[in-house]
Formats: structure tokens, C-alpha cells, sequence
């Protein structure tokens, strides 16, 4: 009897040991089986589009395997691929510079004020950001406020334009994503430990010694996924260069979504849009190792 | 002078946050102030004041139905990825188990993913499987890129846990099942209330992945897109202002609640 109950004890043990070795797959199972059929598959069939050639017909491809439709996609348009970079490197900049004192003040100054100007952060998503970007276009305009003060002031000549230029897109871009860059900003600002910070002043550090060899360091993750969460989309973005820019503005997103939406060249759109990936991919991998930023997620 | 100096460089950061919050704000002030606009054809040009386009929100064909469909797949897009974000976020912070590299790379992959490339290859995969373009295609895209975000806000709000809490709750004789359900997951909800309002404000204001994927399916922001240039009317401005200020009320509003409730707790 006692041998028996023995035995389902540990068969039950047994059981509950199983369960805990699946219970994670099984919280894992839906949320990854999703992004394998809707992120990862396409992504593959997105590689395989790129390497087919046009066949005889209007829209037929066929699959030849041409690797050489990157080699040539690289060629043609590596003006708009380096441009789509440095703009997205000027715009993270900016947005960093201000993004970094408006998290700090969130985090450190606010007092009970905090979770509303956090929320005040993320409102203007819910105001179209195509209505925002288009309001840009206005504001920055020959007849609006910024270009008039701005020639008053004598710092432009008149006859300069704000509009369609590369100076109105950096700055849709760098205003676009700010929320991405301020909220992990703030994240990471806000799990510092004030004490930190106070011990730092004990021991004789000013204000800008504590900030730079405390603050910064320990706010780091937080920069590393800020910069990425804005340069990532700024990179590959199409509106701001389509509504601010001029044609000498063309970012590599405006040549993908044109080659998909408009010539329905799909291989040069697909082969496109997976050497973005890659490009941006070995640059965060760059950037992650530099930055000493392990876990990301 | 020496005085307003000192102020200045004691509130600098203040100064200089709130001169960002003006830089956040400029365009929103814009939308609503044209938003009173008594405009000819386009809403580029300040004409006279009216308030015509707050009466009639509706009057310009489509607008409304497009920010009913950006409502709705905003709901079930929030619903869908919530719901497994958070299963994938507790795996994540709670169990050990092999493939944890690789489930990691996946929630990040999308993340460093331009929109443009998830857009155009989801578009391509439905359509090499025959599938029409639609309203649920906009949803199944919109869940796949909110799931990433809502992990890691769910997740970052799990490894903030005192693990202290629940052992407690399980000294006083509290089973796992009961732990969780009241102890564990009361604390864990406001990171899941978080991840949801990021995924729907995310889905509500997803411009270029639904533009792949809408097939027919009109959406707030693909109604901007398609009448920016042939002149949009300024009833956009009083939808997207009024959205923005909705969204900024409910928000302070469960703020207000949430304190009260704490007090009296």
C-alpha cells in the first residue's frame, strides 16, 4: 500500500515535471508559430522573388536564380542606398540630442507629473503621422512662420526653400520617431537608483562629472535601443522624402515601394528590400558588440 | 540679470524638455488650428475661420468608414498581440528551456526590420498563395509587428518583480494556480496594459505595412495618403486631432483612477 501510493507519487511528480518542461513551448507555441508564417516564411519568399528574372509575359518572373540582380541593384542605386544612411544617422543624432534631456527631465524632474508627460509622448501617434508630416510642409513653407522668422533674422536668404530639401526631410524624419527614441530613454533613465547618483556627489563629482561617468554609462542600454528603434525605420522609410523631398531627396524606400506598387518589378523590389535588411542587420550586429549591449530583448 | 542667469542654468533641463515637448506639439497645434479652416479643395492655405468641418466630421465620402476599419483592426490587432506577447513574455522571464536564443532573434528580427521589407514581403507571400488582399490580412500583418513590442514591455515589467511577493503568497499556503491569478498577474498588468496601448497605438498610426496589405480596405492613415494630393480635406485634421486629444483624455483619465485606487487601497 505504501509502495503503491509511493509510486504515484512519483508518477505524479514525474507528470508535473513534464508539464513544467512544456508548459514554456506551450506559452511559446502561438506568439512563435505566428511570426514563423507571417514574418519569417514571407522573408523567405521575399529572398526567393529576389533572384528570379522577368519571363515573357507582362508580371511573369521566372526563377533563374540570378544573384547577380544584387551585384547590379547595388550599382545602380548605391546613391540612394548611402543617402537613406546618412540621412538616418543625422536624424538618430537629433533625435538623441533632444530625446536624451526630455527623458531625463521625465525621469528625474517631474515629480507626479511623470506618467502624463510620458503619455504626451506617445499621443501624437494617434495623430496621423502622415497629417503631422504633411503639417511640416506647411510650417516649414515660404508663407509660414519658421522661413519668415528665419530670413527676418537674416540667417537664410529669401530666396532659399525650407521645403523639398534635404533639410526638411532629416527633420521629418528625426521628429517622426522621437517617441521611439524617448520612451527606452526613459526606461532605462528611470530604473537608475537616485542613491547612485547621491553617492556620486559624496564622493566630490559635480553635476557633469556624476552625469557623465554615472548618468550616461548606466543609461546606455537605453541609448543603444533608442538609436536603433529610430535609425532602423528612419533608414527605411519613404514618406518623409516622398512628402518633404525632391527628387534629389529619393531614399531607397521610395525606389522599393515604386518598384513594388507602381513598375511591379517584384525581383528588383525584393532583392531591394532583403539587402536593406542585411545592411541594417550587420550594422546593429556592429553596432550591439561595440556598444557591449548583450540582451536586447 | 545675474539672478534670471542663475534660474536659467537651475532649470535648464526643464527649460530644454519643455522646447522639446514644443517641437513634439508644433504639428499637432497646426492640424488643429487648420482643422478650423474654411478651405477650397486643399487645406494648404489659411482662408477664413470656420466651424463647418467640426460640425460635418463626416461629410467628406469614406473618412468616417476608413477610421471605423483603423478602430477595429486597432482592437483586434491590440487583442491578438497582447495576448501572445504576454504568453511569449512569461516563457521568456520565467522558464528556463532550449531554442532561447532563437525565440530571442525572432521577437528581434522584426524589430530591426524596416516596415517597408515586412510590408512588401508578407504582400508578396499572400499573394503567391492566392489570398486577396483585405481587411483580416491588415490584421494578421498588424498583430505580427506588435508582438516584438508588446514582449518586451510585458517582459521588462516581469523581471521587475520583488520575487519575494509571490513567495510569500506561497508561505501563506497559496497554490502556483492561486499565486498567479493573484498575486503575479495584478502586478504583471499594468506592463500588459502598457504593451496593449503601444500596440494599438502602433496599429492605429501603421502607415507604410497596411499600405501592402489592404487590398481594397480603406484605413485612416491610407486616407490621408491617397488624398494628400489632390487636396485633403480638413475634416482629416478635426478626425486626427480629436483621436489625439480621445486618446490623451482616457489615458490621464485611467491615471486619475488608477491613484485613487492605490489611495484607498
Amino acid at each position: 500500500m505504501v509502495a503503491l501510493a509511493k509510486k504515484v507519487d512519483i508518477n505524479n511528480s514525474i507528470a508535473s515535471l513534464k508539464q513544467k518542461v512544456a508548459m514554456p513551448y506551450l506559452l511559446l507555441l502561438p506568439g512563435m508559430l505566428w511570426l514563423i508564417v507571417f514574418f519569417l516564411s514571407p522573408i523567405l519568399t521575399l529572398v526567393s522573388t529576389s533572384t528570379k528574372e522577368p519571363g515573357l509575359g507582362f508580371g511573369e518572373f521566372i526563377q533563374t536564380y540570378r544573384w547577380a540582380n544584387y551585384t547590379d541593384a547595388l550599382v545602380n542605386l548605391q546613391e540612394q542606398f548611402i543617402r537613406s544612411f546618412v540621412y538616418a544617422l543625422i536624424a538618430t543624432a537629433i533625435a538623441l540630442a533632444i530625446a536624451y534631456p526630455l527623458a531625463y527631465a521625465i525621469a528625474f524632474k517631474s515629480g507626479k507629473w511623470k506618467n502624463v508627460l510620458l503619455v504626451l509622448v506617445v499621443a501624437p501617434f494617434f495623430c496621423s503621422f502622415l497629417l503631422r508630416t504633411i503639417a511640416w510642409r506647411q510650417i516649414l513653407a515660404q508663407d509660414g512662420i519658421v522661413f519668415k522668422s528665419l530670413v527676418t533674422l537674416h540667417l537664410i536668404s529669401p530666396d532659399t526653400r525650407l521645403t523639398s530639401s534635404a533639410f526638411a526631410v532629416i527633420t521629418g524624419l528625426a521628429y517622426n520617431f522621437l517617441p521611439f527614441m524617448t520612451l527606452p530613454l526613459y526606461a532605462s533613465l528611470e530604473r537608475i537608483d537616485p542613491r547612485t547618483l547621491e553617492a556620486s556627489g559624496d564622493l566630490y563629482a559635480n553635476g557633469i562629472v556624476t552625469f557623465r561617468k554615472v548618468t550616461v554609462p548606466l543609461s546606455m542600454p537605453g541609448v543603444v535601443a533608442g538609436t536603433l528603434l529610430t535609425f532602423i525605420p528612419a533608414a527605411g522609410d519613404f514618406v518623409n522624402a516622398q512628402i518633404l523631398g525632391n527628387p534629389s531627396t529619393t531614399m531607397i524606400g521610395n525606389v522599393i515601394n515604386a518598384q513594388y506598387l507602381q513598375t511591379a518589378n517584384y525581383p528588383l523590389a525584393a532583392t531591394l528590400s532583403f539587402l536593406l535588411m542585411l545592411m541594417i542587420l550587420a550594422l546593429v550586429l556592429v553596432y550591439i558588440r561595440k556598444s557591449g549591449t548583450e540582451e536586447l530583448v | 540679470m545675474k539672478k534670471a542667469l542663475r534660474w536659467i542654468s537651475k532649470n535648464l533641463i526643464k527649460i530644454y524638455a519643455f522646447l522639446g515637448f514644443t517641437y513634439l506639439f508644433i504639428p499637432i497645434i497646426y492640424t488643429f488650428v487648420f482643422s478650423f479652416n474654411k478651405y477650397v479643395r486643399s487645406n494648404l492655405v489659411w482662408k477664413s475661420f470656420t466651424l463647418e468641418n467640426w460640425k460635418n466630421p463626416c461629410k467628406p465620402i469614406d473618412i468616417c468608414s476608413a477610421l471605423g476599419n483603423s478602430i477595429k483592426i486597432g482592437l483586434l490587432a491590440t487583442a491578438g498581440a497582447t495576448l501572445l506577447g504576454t504568453l511569449i513574455a512569461f516563457a521568456l522571464a520565467r522558464y528556463a528551456f532550449k531554442g532561447r536564443g532563437f525565440v530571442n532573434t525572432l521577437i528581434f528580427l522584426p524589430m530591426a526590420t524596416p516596415e517597408l521589407v515586412l510590408g512588401a514581403s508578407l504582400l508578396t507571400m499572400f499573394l503567391n498563395l492566392g489570398f486577396n488582399p483585405g481587411f483580416w490580412t491588415i490584421v494578421i500583418a498588424h498583430v505580427m509587428f506588435c508582438i516584438s513590442f508588446v514582449v518586451v514591455t510585458v517582459k521588462a515589467r516581469i523581471a521587475s518583480l520583488d520575487p519575494r511577493l509571490e513567495q510569500a503568497a506561497m508561505d501563506l499556503y497559496a497554490n502556483e494556480h492561486e499565486t498567479f491569478r493573484r498575486v503575479t498577474l495584478p502586478l504583471v498588468a499594468p506592463g500588459i496594459a502598457g504593451g496593449a496601448l503601444l500596440a494599438f497605438s502602433l496599429s492605429f498610426d501603421d502607415f507604410i505595412i497596411t499600405n501592402f496589405n489592404s487590398g481594397t480596405t480603406m484605413t485612416f492613415p491610407l486616407y490621408v495618403y491617397t488624398h494628400e494630393k489632390g487636396g485633403l480635406p480638413a475634416q482629416a485634421n478635426v478626425i486626427g486631432f480629436s483621436m489625439f486629444f480621445l486618446a490623451l483624455l482616457i489615458v490621464i483619465a485611467g491615471q486619475i483612477v488608477g491613484r485613487k485606487r492605490k489611495v484607498s487601497a
